[in-house]
């Protein structure tokens, strides 16, 4: 009996027992289908959260002042006299001192309130110059950015973002408009682009929301009581992210001859790589999808059990068509393979058909859930193997047990 | 696996006893079997068994099934195997019909030693050489007559044409042609077992083995495959009827009688006066 017959024979069955291969392909299906839609969910936050940092403006270095022994310790300068100056910014913003270095942005902030005719809101203010825009990654769509004779004239101008002038002026057109800053009357000249920050209202996240002025004006008119100089951070942009590090290793060797620091550790700074953040973010989410995962597989373990369930109730009810069969001269090895074709085009079929689902699943669902779905050609493929390897394996035992009915105990059963 | 060299087609019965094509060798190389070195030609019996014994142990109580029989079926006859149930009638069967092996004792069928025959081996055996019909007639209840039929066939590894030809001759030769596509369940009992008798018929086996081919049926079905047997019996076809019924017995040209595990042989007249 070739290879083709025992196809033919193990497919018939499944098809002259709908119901029973139906409900298992059921459970096999939705196996799939989860592992297919937790792992696509999972990738999909990741995928988000990693677009979202990179938002935040790419190949990334954040100089922030003050020292630190712990690596995480992005906050070690808080509160505390700012050691970096709009003097060190300029220098790692030379060509020849950092080639590596693309763009450098110092910003300095402090919340402050604006007011708008009799519309009052508070929100971050941040003195920085013209290469921010790039450093952030951001645009303006209405108006213009801060240009440098902003800064050389100190002028009193302001770029709002999307949220604040929308606090403030509602639907108006904002440019043109006045707002006073913490007393000092500026002029809006323009307004960022959106970039949808994920919902969270708080001012130090929400990229939407916050004023941008000549960091010259803030120093000098703004925010009183830090050195004139002074900044809160140096935002640096490496060429790309293959020179991070060695825009790292310019901007940190520059900083130290620069604050006359002789030994590293003893840094009176901290230059955090933006990629430990994405990292981090990144492995979260690793480890939220492998927790998905690891749930859908269950699921799809179950869905196995069911297979081979099935397949032994299958072979206790065809007992006499075992013994039949054998007694027409089917060998033990043609039984086994008949039933291991069964299995196996039931784990097929529900695999397939579970794909389908998920595909289905991963288009439909994100018109009701605002979380994407990103469809793993990996996972899809590795869950129709699995489903198939499912009915293979959870189909040997029960194949086993049918090629070795003895033909007359199975002709006797009634 | 090849197709094996015998005549297809529509069996040559109904002739008037025509001789059935003698065997070629070709078929003992099918099993992949030791050469017995005799060829089985038509002076040696189809069935030689000689001194058998079956022991079945339940646990501690060994059950002796067959003790020691011996007897010879020659090509061409038409035996009746009659005992009361527990009288070892079918173990008999069984081991005649190569789904069982002896214990001890050997048997011979058309020239090769079965009971040492492994179990694949004893599966080819089975699908070339017997042809079965049991008392409940053993259908599949998915597939129509002639898929049937083609069953043995399938396992012969015979390609999908030549089958169905010769499933259709089979079941012409049953007088079941216009019931091809019929399903089992849309059969009566008679034509089931006429079904079963066909399958039995599509090997061109050595030996048909009907096992209670009567138990399932009323009297005109039953008279019908008796009727059918005795025609298969008058083209040439070897026959071993295993019944309880004396009735059923006496169709058969001989008869042998089995109780408590041993065989009385001779006419059905002269064992009966002996046994109850």
């Amino acid at each position: 009996m070739n290879v083709l017959e025992t196809f033919r024979t193990g497919l018939e069955a499944v098809v002259t027992h709908r119901l029973r291969s139906g409900l298992t392909i059921l459970g096999i299906m939705i196996g799939i289908t989860a592992v297919i839609l937790t792992v696509g969910l999972g990738e999909g936050a990741q995928q988000q959260v990693s677009s979202e940092i990179t938002a935040l403006g790419s190949n990334l270095l954040t100089i922030s002042p003050g020292s630190t022994t712990s690596s995480s310790g992005i906050r070690g300068g808080f509160g505390t006299a700012s050691t970096l100056t709009l003097a060190n910014a300029t220098a790692l913003d030379s060509k020849t001192v950092a080639p590596d270095i693309g763009a450098v942005a110092p910003t300095s902030s402090e919340s402050e309130s604006l007011v708008a005719g009799t519309t009052n809101w508070t929100t971050t203010v941040v003195g920085t110059w013209p290469s921010w825009l790039t450093v952030r990654g951001r645009s303006i769509t209405q108006g213009r950015f801060i240009a440098g004779h902003d800064l050389t004239t100190r002028a009193d101008v302001v770029v709002l973002g999307s949220t604040t002038a929308e606090e403030l002026f509602g639907a108006r057109d904002p440019v043109g408009q006045t707002v006073t800053v913490a007393g000092l009357p500026m002029s809006v000249i323009g307004v960022l682009n959106t970039v949808g920050s994920s919902g969270d209202s708080s001012s130090t996240s929400d990229q939407d929301d916050q004023a941008i002025v000549p960091i010259t004006t803030a120093s000098t008119q703004l925010f009183g009581g830090t050195t004139r100089n002074s900044v809160s951070d140096i935002l640096v942009q490496a060429t790309s992210s293959s020179t991070l590090s060695a825009a790292y290793q310019e901007a940190n060797a520059e900083l130290l001859s620069l604050h006359g620091i002789t030994t590293p550790a003893d840094a009176d700074y901290t230059i955090t790589p933006e990629t430990s953040l994405v990292s981090t973010a990144t492995s979260v989410d690793k480890t939220l999808t492998v927790l998905l995962g690891g749930i859908a597989g269950i699921s799809l373990l179950v869905g196995g059990i069911g297979v081979m369930n099935i397949m032994l109730v299958s072979v206790t009810e065809r007992i006499r068509e075992i013994g039949l069969r054998k007694a027409l001269g089917a060998t033990p090895r043609v039984i086994r393979r008949q039933f291991l074709v069964e299995a196996s085009v039931l784990g097929l079929l529900g695999g397939v058909l579970g794909v389908g689902l998920g595909l289905l699943g991963a288009w439909i669902l994100p018109h009701f859930i605002s979380d994407p779905i990103r469809i793993s050609a990996a996972a899809t493929a590795g869950a129709i193997v699995v489903a198939i390897g499912i009915g293979v394996a959870f189909g040997v035992y029960p194949a086993g047990r049918a090629a070795k009915l003895p033909p007359i105990d199975a002709l006797r059963s009634e | 696996m090849t197709t094996p060299e015998r005549p297809t087609g529509s069996p040559a019965i109904g002739g008037g006893g025509a001789a059935r094509p003698p065997l070629t060798l070709d078929d003992t190389s099918e099993v992949r079997l030791e050469p017995t070195g005799r060829h089985p030609a038509l002076d040696r019996p189809v069935i030689e068994v000689d001194e058998v014994r079956k022991t079945y142990s339940n646990g501690s109580l060994e059950v002796e099934a067959l003790r020691g029989v011996s007897f010879g079926i020659q090509s061409g006859e038409y035996v009746a195997v009659m005992g009361p149930s527990g009288s070892g009638k079918s173990t008999l069967m069984h081991i005649l019909g190569c789904l069982d092996v002896p214990t001890s004792g050997s048997f011979w069928l058309a020239g090769e030693d079965v009971s040492t025959m492994s179990e694949d081996e004893l599966a080819h055996v089975r699908n070339r050489r017997i042809g079965f019909v049991f008392q409940q007639f053993n259908l599949l209840a998915s597939l129509s007559a002639w898929r049937n039929v083609e069953l043995p066939l399938i396992y012969a590894g015979i390609d999908r044409s030549a089958r169905k030809e010769r499933a259709l001759a089979a079941l012409d030769r049953v007088g079941l042609g216009d019931r091809i596509e019929h399903r089992p369940g849309e059969l009566s009992g008679g034509q089931q077992q006429r079904v079963a008798v066909a399958r039995a018929l599509v090997t061109d086996p050595d030996l048909i083995l009907a096992d209670e081919p009567t138990g399932n049926l009323d009297s005109v079905s039953a008279r019908d495959v008796l009727d059918l047997l005795e025609e298969l019996h008058r083209s040439g076809r070897t026959i071993v009827l295993i019944t309880h019924d004396a009735d059923v017995a006496t169709e058969a040209e001989r008869v042998m009688r089995i109780r408590d595990g041993e065989i009385f042989e001779g006419d059905l007249a002269d064992s009966a006066a002996g046994l109850p």
